[in-house]
């Protein structure tokens, strides 16, 4: 006797929340079973084995008909094919969309093409994610990459309009797109310490102040490339560190405004020449997009790990990253600055949220 | 009455991409009734068309108005080539032709294509402009409503039941037509569909003008079916209850009153069955039946066997004294044809109702199930118009059906149906139903007023008098073991009960009820034409025999004494024979407890048999006080000494035959008069009995937190949340062909049916407590070696907590009450009528239940009373079970009352305050209800809309790509479930109810990649609102009202 054919349709899809995230996971039928045979349930129900088989195989095909509509979440509010409440289908979306760290990681700054499809399968071995879910999560940061580039408007906004992802997610995938577009290189060992969170946070200090987007909010991929011009403003920092007389007037501006605050002062005070010199030399190479892909490797290179052989805390640095960019506006050379390049001033270099592996979590330093 | 219909194509969305090139699409849509069409402009270059269409008016006969379905079809207009064909909608006008409905179809409707499914929705608006014109001679019946509901609709009052109306029409398959060969398969089938439509709307015009003769506005417990006869041709066929309805006037609807039967029945001189007044003589609860009754020896249906062509034939070897009785009854049904010659006359003849639940009163008792069954060999229908042959096959059966309820002391059939399993060229009809004695008051005409008749209703004990016998107990029909009512202790009572209708609102019920089936397999050689229906219908009576046997046995092992819901369906393949009966177990507090079920070897002398035996029986008996706990059976302690022990007197023992391969010889030495016993005896002589009884033991009782019924509703929970899930589920297995015998097969069918109800429960659990109501299963056997079972059902959550104390409400007020007077008891319910119904926390009739439960005190010597058995025949093939059904009853119906008292749960009032509260902020779809019930927990439906009756075929050539079989089916049923609810929506309804998927035939061919299905399914749509919401508005109705519409409106934005 062998079951031809076994279905279970109701009125109101159900869905099952623990086998959706085996379906996710990437997991075959056979072993989404021997998990969920694992997780008791046959001893909590009385059910057997052919029932669980039966009930994950109906699941699966289930979300694979629904897999369709996840493509573009909208649809799935509108059709009339599945019933689903509101809620259930908000839990799909939102899990569909979501993405593991550790994939993410992997992926972040790579260009979404077919080449980078090709290694998912060394990444799912590196990371121990099946290829399956790698998939899924890759195609999900094409999807929404295709669908919200060239497209006016806040980049968060687009993307929960078309996905209809909750805020906080939202955030997440703009930065992917972010990074996805500028080709951030985020792979290095150097940088390996630092989590998705982490640049993240970098991505939206980035769109917020160094895009287009910052400047006028009516022109197409405005959240996606960073300011041309803007960038090329950034080269008029050289003098911070060229004029020596400058340099010194900005230390010493730093260093009396920072006095008795910092525990690393004398620290700060003998390295303040090479600091911002890295500090300004990332800056005015970013007219460059190799350079541009490399912002986060150098920022850790050149700031990052002096500050850290130097065991400052993080509160340290944050204070001297505010004076040092506060003090810049006292300067002669930078008063008269044309004022719509002000507001980039305003916003120092993004860095990484965490300076030190042991992780210390740096809060804003936007002033 | 010409009318004018207008419709307005407004715009479509998610169309299919046509052209590949532009990934886009240039949409038009062609709008076609009658043989008139119209065309939209096309819309280019797009996926979301914005037609905004004119309104394109077809001025047409109003008989075309019904027969017709409006015909949407979206196309992608195409310069160079034909255009493509996207897909079509067909939007059924009915529900537009009668005033009380829908007044407007609006909103999206999936378009479907056989081949593709459904490819985007289109929104459509659709209005009708009836124009009166009282033409005597008409030919069309608009303004009947139909219902496919077997109660009387819930905001309408019966003013008259008239009785049975049946129609049927027949035509050419188009699937089978020469042209079939040139065509595409897409083409067949909406051919087929085209068709289909038009014939149901065609039978349903018919079916109106008879009503319209009756002079009803109605009809109720309307079902209709397809007959796919292959080569021979399409049968489609309805049956249905005509009644003249009146709508509760509004205010009434919103108030729990609002069907409150009594109220009903006092100002109306309700409703007149057929049954020429013949049984008028029913005015006591005591029958003295006529002793020719017994003269006909027989209340059994037999399998007659008739060709085609040739009349009737024999019904194989027991035929004798049944050929003489067919023929007496042939007789007798021509002579009374020849008498009344018209047809409005004829139809009369047959006294039946397709309900199965009741205003109180208008059953007095139940006699039992009768049931019918006859073998015919389909020939091609010569002439559509004449669909003679198959008239007068249906017309022999109701004949047969009704000369069973005679021989049983009744003039009429409740809860009757209809229903057919085909296999090539054989055809097995089957009709059953509950015979009944309806309350002689009902049986006069409007205008005659008796008085008499009044006496009768307070004559009638209340709570129990439809458990009582309608026939003469000395002349009974066939043997049963009677014994006085354990309630009133006045009349007599059956052992068992068997029924097809629901439980009475008002039936007394200890403990609560659980689905009952019985299962079984026969193999039956392959064989050609007339030795093929011979073949069959020499097997039928023993199937009939086993099904009732294990029925019988599975009653007792759960220690219950009545089924209700009674649905044995037959189904006939090409080497087997499938029965499948399905029914609600319940104990009637009237009747005796059930005795235990006996074990008996044949070789008593070795002892390890003996040994084995015992254990057996010990676990019999321990199972059978297990499920006396699991469904709460605790009768009142009086009938201790009346169960006595489960195993009876040696001298008492009856063996029951189990084997049915038994020759001829053995048969006539048999003693099957196990009715006359207390206890069952099983001898387990061979291994085919020892399996039975192991089959009997394996049968799993539901996960705690479960039950299941398939009545409307389940006895002994009444306190239902408002949490539904309807589904259906179908499973199709392969046997392996190399060992099929009779045991190999009824294990796996078994098992399938057992596996099937575990994954419901398991995939149902989260929604604990819950009760599956309504699971109706339908077995087909599409190909040799497949078997199919389709399940659709309801679960329905309740509130556990409130069942604890009404328990022990009940317990308490049964013993406050036990000390109370029958007379008193009659009276009582009377004065709770007067009361104001909110507040009262109780259905009066639970109240009654409980008092009426403490009163069964009879002494043991009475039970004894028992007849023998006549002869294998008639215990074999004879349906007549007894029953009997309480008869007056002054109280109103205790679902709706329960419904008022219940409060709803949370989640489901959150929903809809939620729709109606911020419609843009979840965007989307309105939720549309299923069910196949006809109410839903926790709410009040408010209007009536419409029947809705669909017909969808699918196929694809490309299985695999479609996930393979299972896929396949999978989406169909969800686009199907779509467009029911799309159709719903758009008539501006938010439920179905009464929803029923009539038929499920799936074809597959794996090698070829190809599979195709079809569904018919109906259903009444209708307006619901919470009992929540209409509490806070019901002094502004019409909020409530257009509640429901919003939402539509919803969808259209």
């Amino acid at each position: 006797m062998t079951s031809e054919l076994d279905i279970f349709v109701g009125n109101t899809t159900l869905i099952d929340e623990d086998v959706y995230r085996l379906w996710l996971d990437g997991y075959s039928v056979g072993d989404a079973v021997a998990l969920r045979v694992r997780s008791g349930i046959l001893e909590q129900t009385g059910a057997t084995a052919a029932v669980l088989q039966s009930d994950t195989m109906d699941h699966y095909r289930t979300f694979h008909m629904l897999e369709r509509l996840l493509h573009a979440p909208p649809k799935l509010l509108h059709q009339l094919i599945y019933q689903i409440p509101p809620s259930r289908q908000a839990l799909l979306i939102e899990r569909y969309y979501a993405f593991d760290e550790a994939f993410v990681r992997e992926v972040l700054g790579k260009k979404l093409s077919k080449g980078t499809k090709k290694d998912l399968d060394d990444i799912s071995t590196k990371t121990g994610i099946t290829l399956k879910s790698c998939r899924r999560q890759f195609d999900n940061f094409k999807r929404v990459f295709k669908v919200v580039e060239e497209m006016r408007g806040s980049l968060v906004d687009n993307i929960q309009q078309h996905f209809l992802l909750s805020d906080r997610l939202a955030r997440d995938y703009a930065a992917i797109v972010f990074f996805a577009n500028n080709r951030f290189e985020t792979g290095k060992k150097k940088l390996q310490y630092l989590s998705f969170g982490d640049f993240a946070f970098c991505a939206e200090l980035m769109i917020q102040n160094w895009t287009l987007g910052a400047v006028d909010s009516q022109v197409d991929d405005m959240d996606m490339d960073l300011d041309k011009e803007f960038l090329q403003d950034l080269k008029e920092l050289k003098v911070l560190v060229a004029d020596k007389d400058l340099l010194d007037l900005h230390k010493s501006l730093v260093c009396t405004a920072l006095r008795g605050k910092l525990g690393v002062f004398s620290e700060m005070e003998a390295n303040f020449k090479n600091l911002s010199r890295g500090l300004v030399n990332v800056a005015t190479k970013l007219t460059h997009n190799k350079d541009v892909r490399d912002l986060f490797v150098d920022l850790v290179e050149k700031f990052v790990e002096p500050c850290r052989s130097d065991h400052w805390p993080l509160s340290d640095v944050r204070l001297f990253l505010n004076q040092y960019s506060a003090s810049v506006h006292s300067l002669d050379g930078f008063r008269n600055l044309p004022k719509a390049v002000r507001p980039h001033l305003a916003a120092p270099p993004p860095l990484p949220q965490r300076v030190s592996p042991c992780g210390h979590q740096r809060g804003c330093h936007k002033t | 009455m010409p009318g004018k219909l207008k419709v307005k194509i407004v715009a479509g969305r998610h169309l299919p991409v046509m052209d590949r090139a532009s990934d886009l699409t240039d949409a038009f849509v062609e709008v076609k009734f009658g043989n008139t069409t119209f065309k939209t402009d096309v819309y280019p270059k797009s996926l979301n068309p914005q037609w905004n269409s004119e309104w394109f008016k077809f001025e047409v006969d109003d008989e075309d108005l019904q027969d017709e379905p409006l015909q949407i079809t979206v196309l992608d207009h195409d310069t160079y080539s034909a255009n493509d064909a996207i897909g079509k909608v067909y939007i059924d006008i009915d529900p537009l032709l009668y005033s009380e409905a829908a007044t407007v179809i609006s909103g999206w409707f999936p378009i479907y294509d056989t081949i593709h499914g459904i490819r985007g929705e289109i929104n459509v608006v659709v209005k009708v402009d009836l124009f009166n014109d009282l033409n005597r001679f008409r030919q069309s019946s608009c303004g009947v409503k139909f219902f496919c509901t077997t109660s009387i609709p819930k905001c309408y009052r019966a003013v008259i039941i008239h009785g049975f109306v049946e129609e049927l029409v027949v035509n050419e398959d188009p699937e089978y037509q020469w042209i079939d060969r040139i065509r595409t398969p897409r083409a067949s089938n909406e051919a087929r569909q085209r068709l289909i439509s038009l014939m149901s709307g065609e039978l349903q015009r018919k079916i109106g003008l008879k009503v319209l003769e009756m002079r009803g506005n109605a009809v109720v417990g309307y079902l209709q079916c397809f007959d796919l006869e292959g080569e021979s041709g399409l049968v489609v066929r309805a049956i249905g209850t005509a009644c003249t309805l009146d709508k509760l006037s509004s205010p009434a609807a919103f108030l729990p009153a609002c069907n409150s039967p009594s109220k009903e029945m006092k100002e109306s001189p309700l409703v007149h069955p057929p049954s020429h007044g013949c049984r008028s003589t029913h005015n006591s609860p005591i029958h003295t039946a006529t002793g020719s009754r017994l003269t006909q020896n027989f209340s059994v249906s037999v399998p007659t066997l008739i060709y085609t062509g040739m009349g009737s034939g024999s019904a194989g070897k027991e035929g004798g004294p049944f050929k003489a009785l067919l023929r007496q009854q042939t007789q007798s049904a021509l002579e009374q044809r020849g008498g009344s010659p018209h047809r409005f006359c004829r139809r009369r003849e047959f006294p039946f109702f397709t309900l199965t639940a009741f205003p109180p009163g208008f059953l007095v008792h139940v006699g039992g199930v009768v049931s019918a069954r006859s073998v015919k060999l389909l020939d091609r229908i010569h002439n559509p118009d004449e669909p003679e042959t198959r008239d007068a096959w249906w017309a022999e059966i109701r004949q047969e059906i009704k000369s069973h309820a005679k021989a049983l002391g009744c003039h009429a059939v409740v809860g009757y149906s209809e229903s057919t399993s085909i296999c090539e060229e054989v055809c097995i009809l089957s009709a059953s139903g509950t015979a009944a004695v309806l309350n002689p008051r009902f049986l006069q005409d409007g205008t005659v007023e008796g008085c008499l008749e009044q006496r009768l209703e307070e004559n009638l004990p209340a709570g129990c008098g439809f458990c009582h016998i309608p026939y003469d107990e000395l002349n009974m029909p066939f043997p049963a073991h009677l014994t006085y009512c354990y309630n009133c202790r006045k009349q007599k009572v059956p052992d068992v009960l068997f029924t097809t209708i629901d439980l009475p609102t008002d039936a007394t019920v200890i403990g609560k009820g659980c689905l009952i089936q019985a299962r079984l397999c026969r193999l039956k050689k392959k064989a050609q034409a007339e030795a093929n229906a011979t073949a069959i219908s020499n097997l039928l009576p023993f199937m009939e025999y086993e099904v009732h046997t294990q029925l019988m046995n599975k009653l007792k092992l759960k220690g219950m004494n009545a089924l209700f819901g009674l649905r044995i369906q037959i189904t006939v393949g090409e080497n087997m024979l499938m029965g499948l009966a399905s029914a609600t177990g319940v104990y009637l507090a009237a009747l005796p407890t059930p005795g235990g079920i006996q074990i008996a070897g044949k070789t008593p002398n070795d002892g390890s048999y003996e040994q084995h035996i015992s254990h057996m029986q010990k676990k019999i008996n321990d199972t059978i006080a297990k499920n006396k706990e699991l469904y709460e059976i605790n009768p009142p302690e009086i009938s201790e000494e009346i169960i006595g022990s489960p195993i009876p007197e040696p001298r008492q023992r009856s063996r029951l035959l189990r084997s049915q391969s038994e020759s001829s010889d053995e048969v006539t030495e048999l003693d099957l008069s196990h009715g006359k016993k207390d206890a069952f005896v099983l001898e387990i002589d061979d291994t085919d009995a020892m399996e039975d009884v192991h089959s009997l033991l394996t049968d799993v009782p539901p996960p705690s937190g479960f039950y299941s019924c398939n009545t409307e509703i389940m006895p002994g929970i009444n306190n239902w949340t408002s949490e539904i899930q309807m589904f259906t589920s179908v499973r199709v297995i392969r046997l392996s062909s190399l060992n099929l015998t009779n045991q190999a097969l009824n294990k796996n069918f078994n098992d399938l049916c057992e596996n099937l109800l575990k994954s419901l429960y398991f995939k149902l659990r989260s929604m604990i407590p819950c009760c599956l109501c309504h699971v109706n299963f339908t077995v087909s056997l599409p190909e040799d070696e497949l078997i199919q079972v389709t399940v659709t059902a309801v679960a329905i959550t309740f509130d556990k907590n409130q069942a604890l104390q009404t328990t022990k409400a009940h317990v308490e007020k049964s013993l406050q009450r036990a000390s109370t007077d029958n007379e008193e008891l009659l009276q009582f319910p009377l004065e709770l009528c007067s009361d104001s119904l909110p507040s009262h926390p109780f259905p009066p009739a639970k109240e009654h239940l409980e008092s009426a439960s403490s009163n069964s005190g009879i002494p043991a010597a009475q039970r004894a009373t028992s007849v023998d058995y006549s002869s294998f025949a008639d215990r074999c093939s004879s349906w007549i079970e007894l029953i009997k059904l309480k008869a007056q009853t002054i109280r109103r119906g205790s679902i709706k009352t329960t419904v008022t008292v219940e409060k709803t749960s949370p989640m489901g009032e959150g929903n809809f305050r939620n729709r109606s509260a911020a419609p843009c902020a979840n965007s989307t779809v309105g939720v549309v209800k299923m069910t196949p019930l006809s109410f839903i927990p926790g709410a009040k439906i408010t209007k009536y809309l419409g029947i809705i009756n669909m017909f969808f075929i699918r196929e694809t050539t490309s299985l695999r790509e479609e996930g393979g079989v299972s896929g396949f089916l999978h989406a169909f049923i969800a686009e199907v479930f779509a467009m029911v609810r799309a159709h719903v929506a758009a008539l501006g309804g938010n439920a179905v109810v009464s929803y029923i998927m009539k038929q499920c035939v799936f074809m597959e061919n794996p090698n070829k990649n190809q599979a195709q299905c079809l569904i018919n399914v109906s259903g009444d749509a209708v307006v619901f609102a919470r009992e929540s919401e209409l509490e806070v508005v019901s002094t502004q109705q019409p909020a409530a009202n257009c509640q429901p519409a919003c939402t539509g409106g919803e969808v259209t934005t």
